[in-house]
């Protein structure tokens, strides 16, 4: 086809493709930044609405969140480190929020990019709490260094196992990772409730009346870095969670693995006619996926937590919100890092850290619950909020490569 | 309403640029009333964005439309229908859960009592149709439950019953099986005897001879030439869409076959729903010869190489390749590795990650090997050295490495699955309907690298639905039906003793 083919500017085929799925994969690209900023500052403007229509001012009101999450550290120079003063000290915590939401993030984008929908984050973050707490009870002999590690190892695995039934029943069965995984939060949390209740047997041993974990031997508590590690100061673990992005990123770029998983998650058919064991891939991006969750619970049991009782277990939420991470982060490591870090401020700016004199805080955690949802449903109206994007495009710029219609679908 | 001869339509000096491109250059078309007018191009020539400015979809920069003499200008697709034109895409634009009736009738629906849906009209309205223009279609059955080929007479009949008396049908035979195209025809046929004229989208050089009255070829956003089909060539034709004389017949020395690369033996296979399909199949391939497979889809081709690629589980017999027997649970790795290789019969389904780049895809079957991985870990710099002398080699054009597989044409795509797979320096070369949507041009360029293949000394099982295709490369020919080969045959084989094995005749008939 030597002299008919277009020339190397001129785009290739001008036919329309009803392929979606394929223009959809080309619009998020080309979307990039666009689709989740714009996405963000929706889910913002529509909670500022609302505010205002309680009667207040959402300038105050998001001022007030803004002040509570720290940020405004940020713009005070020369930085005072010291957590004495709330700036630093809201900070902080903000950054102790970020390092779980990273990696209950993780959990949700890793199986996500082998086209799997990994529900079951906050079960997978339960089994690693319940099994630091474990380690970090027992065990109060040893060392510092080993005790914290064989913590973090036993509850990472921990969290993979549990990932890894979903990811064995997907592979061996077929069935849908949605139902097994939210099947298996329910395992995990009514689990808890049984290990650390009265007469279970993770119950502290000090005081039988109370339904809730033994506190963690000194030995196993990760080292504080940034303030007062009894004022629940920021530990190395948010050191582990950025180096996790990294990890992620790696496995899926530079990795045979990753290779296989994308192949998978793109285009399964093909995958399998590659070479790759696709049913193998679901068991290892689902397992992947629930090491973070369980590093998460980790991190936290042995960072600041020290002890869970079965009113925690119930109240806990976090690891759900990693699918806000993930999806507002559009799966990707840098993304999934920034989305971290918005959410840990909005979480923390409308808990703990707000001033309740600014803004009423009962008020301001339906807000963030509110920002949540709407972020998850733009973000599966994405494909609307790229419709209207490329028809803006199209009006540009008029002529978008599209790939040639197939025949035979 | 036109005169029973007069033009119907006409396109003057239609011009549509896009940066970068001319899309359409100055082009007049017009449309007799009764005739099959064919818009004959390769992809990219321009066709399609014509027909979107006729029917109000794209806005031409320069020229006009005239309808019935009148010029016309559509601002929508809504204004092309009310002016009697209508098209059927490609890809329909049918609700599968609702019936034929309510799919025809959608958005002008009969109305009763004001509001409700007059089931009964509709249905009558649409049996009138079926009636006046002899299509066979159920009108209370479910979209969902009808063939490709029935669904696209869906499409038609939605045209003519918004009073359609131009309609434009775009590569409509692309989804169609033989049979189903032939059944097509029929019906173009009756519609151009009922007066309504028709513009025929397409790039198959054999289907615009038999259907077509006239034939208009774009090249490259320009008009070439108007013709009317007497003297009108497949030479002649493909001539003027390519800009040079493209090889129709396959130019090949005979075949000096040597060992036997691929034997297989007895081979049952089931399909996804466990019923038999390849029922006791045995052949040989030799190195340095084409075999070729024909037969009508669903005979049990796409089972037969699915298992001989490791892509489904064999039931009983055994397959050779280069003298390594296997049988029972195979697996695409492991015939990858022990020298198959296979151009899949859908490049997008399974031939390619639209969403990965080149270089990954080139990279398919041996990204787990040294050089582009060493103990897991994947070096993307060496999957990009591979790619840049696979592109350049194949002569893959519309973009580098690293430009995503999704954005080439189809004759580039199918160029990277060819690469990969004939780089790999396979015992065996599996090739599915290598040519399946692809235009003359990218044809001939498959069609040589083929032969080409064989010379150098491999085995090629070719499986093509098209006839032409089987008899021009082969140098033997099997016919299966209904899971068996029923036939076998030299280069020179006649197409209609084959034609008549593949739709189940038996051989004392020809004979």
């Amino acid at each position: 086809m030597s002299q008919a083919e277009p020339t190397a500017n001129v785009p290739p085929e001008q036919e329309p493709s009803s392929d979606f799925a394929v223009r959809l994969g080309a619009a998020q690209r080309a979307g990039g930044l666009v689709v989740p900023v714009l996405t963000a500052v929706l889910a913002f403007l529509a909670g500022g609405i609302v505010v205002a229509a309680t009667g207040h001012n959402p300038w105050t009101a998001y001022k007030g969140i803004w002040d509570g999450a720290g940020f405004n550290w940020l713009f005070h120079v020369p930085w005072d480190t010291n957590t004495i003063h709330l700036d630093a000290f809201n900070l902080s915590q903000t950054l102790l929020t970020m390092t779980t939401l990273i990696l209950v993030g993780l959990a949700v984008a890793f199986p996500f990019r082998c086209g799997l929908f990994n529900i079951g984050g906050q079960g997978q973050y339960l089994v690693g709490l319940i099994v630091a707490n474990w380690v970090g009870v027992s065990f109060a002999s040893w060392p510092t260094a080993p005790h914290v590690l064989l913590g973090i190892g036993a509850a990472t695995l921990a969290g993979a196992a549990w990932a890894g039934i979903a990811g064995v029943l997907k592979a061996t069965t077929g069935a849908h990772e949605v139902i097994t995984t939210i099947m298996l939060n329910w395992i995990a949390i009514w689990g808890g409730q049984y290990l650390f209740g009265q007469g279970g047997p993770l119950q502290n041993t000090y005081n039988p009346a109370a339904p809730e974990s033994g506190t963690i031997a000194q030995s196993a508590r990760i080292p504080v870095f940034w303030g007062n590690s009894a004022l629940q100061g920021l530990d190395y673990g948010f050191f582990v969670g950025i180096a996790a992005l990294f990890v992620f990123w790696l496995i899926l770029n530079r990795t045979t693995l990753g290779y296989e998983l994308r192949a998978t998650g793109f285009n399964p058919e093909a995958a399998e006619y590659g070479g790759i064991d696709v049913r193998r891939k679901f068991f290892q991006a689902m397992a992947i996926g629930g090491a973070f969750a369980g590093l998460a619970g980790a991190l936290d049991m042995l960072g600041y937590l020290f002890q869970f009782g079965v009113l925690d277990v119930q109240a806990s939420q976090i690891g759900f919100l990693g699918i806000a991470v993930a999806l507002l982060g559009r799966n990707t490591a840098i993304g999934t890092g920034v989305a971290a870090f918005l959410f840990g401020g909005l979480l923390y700016g409308t808990t703990r850290g707000l001033n309740p004199n600014v803004f009423d805080p009962s008020l301001a955690g339906n807000l963030t619950s509110m920002i949540q949802g709407l972020i998850v449903l733009f973000v599966g109206a994405d494909i609307l909020i790229l419709y209207v994007w490329n028809a803006r495009r199209k009006a540009r710029l008029p002529h978008i490569l599209r790939p040639e219609p197939e025949p035979g679908q | 309403m036109a005169d029973e001869t007069g033009t119907v339509l006409e396109l003057r000096g239609i011009t549509k640029r896009y940066p970068g491109i001319v899309a359409n250059d100055h082009v007049d078309f017009d449309l007799q009333r009764g005739e099959v007018h064919a818009l004959l191009g390769e992809n990219g020539a321009g066709k399609s964005t014509l027909m979107n400015i006729l029917y109000g979809l794209t806005k031409p920069d320069e020229g006009e439309i005239l309808v019935d003499g009148k010029h016309v200008s559509f601002t929508s697709a809504k204004d092309a229908i009310e002016t009697g034109i209508g098209m059927v895409h490609q890809h329909f634009m049918l609700i599968p859960v609702m019936t034929v009736a309510e799919n025809i009738v959608l958005g002008v629906e009969p109305v009763r009592d004001a509001v409700l849906l007059d089931e009964g009209a509709a249905r009558r309205r649409v049996e009138d149709i079926a009636r006046t223009f002899k299509f066979s279609v159920d009108p209370g059955a479910r979209v969902d439950e009808i063939s490709v080929g029935q669904q696209q007479r869906v499409e038609i009949m939605k045209a003519l019953y918004r009073n359609a008396d131009i309609l434009v049908l775009d590569e409509p035979t692309a989804v169609l099986t033989p049979q189903e195209a032939a059944d097509l025809f029929e019906i173009l046929r009756t519609l151009r005897r009922e007066g309504i004229s028709i513009i025929f989208i397409s790039h198959k050089l054999n289907e615009v001879l038999e259907i077509a009255d006239r034939i208009t070829v774009l090249r490259r956003g320009k008009k070439i030439d108007t013709v009317t089909l007497e003297g009108a060539t497949e030479e002649s034709l493909a001539r003027m869409m390519v800009g040079r004389d493209v090889l129709l017949r396959v130019d090949k020395a005979p075949a000096s076959p040597t060992d036997v690369a691929l034997d297989v033996k007895d081979l049952h296979v089931l399909d996804d729903r466990e019923l038999e399909k390849v029922s006791g199949v045995s052949f040989t391939v030799r190195t340095g010869e084409i075999v070729a497979i024909a037969g009508v889809d669903g005979n049990g081709q796409s089972e037969l190489v699915e298992a001989i690629t490791g892509l489904r589980r064999i039931e009983s017999g055994t397959i050779e390749v280069g003298g390594r027997e296997f049988e029972g649970h195979l697996t695409p790795r492991l015939m990858i590795d022990s020298g198959v290789g296979h151009i899949p019969e859908d490049r997008h389904r399974r031939g390619l990650v639209l969403e990965f780049n080149l270089a990954e895809n080139l990279a398919l079957h041996d990204y787990n090997k040294p050089p582009d991985s060493k103990h897991g870990w994947l070096y993307p710099a060496r999957l990009v050295t591979r790619a840049v002398r696979l592109i350049k080699d194949f002569d893959i054009r519309g973009g580098g490495p690293l430009t995503f597989a999704s954005s080439l044409s189809g004759g580039n795509q199918q160029k990277v699955v060819v690469a990969r797979e004939v780089a790999r320096n396979p015992i065996v070369l599996i090739a599915a309907q290598p040519t399946r949507g692809l235009d003359v041009g990218a044809i001939e360029y498959v069609h040589r690298r083929l032969v080409a293949e064989r010379d150098e000394g491999h085995a090629i099982l070719l499986v093509s639905l098209e006839l032409d295709e089987v008899l021009s490369l082969a140098d033997r020919i099997l016919v299966m039906y209904e899971g068996r080969i029923v036939g076998e045959h030299g280069a020179g084989a006649g197409e209609e003793e084959i034609g008549l094995e593949m739709l189940g005749g038996r051989k004392e008939a020809a004979a």
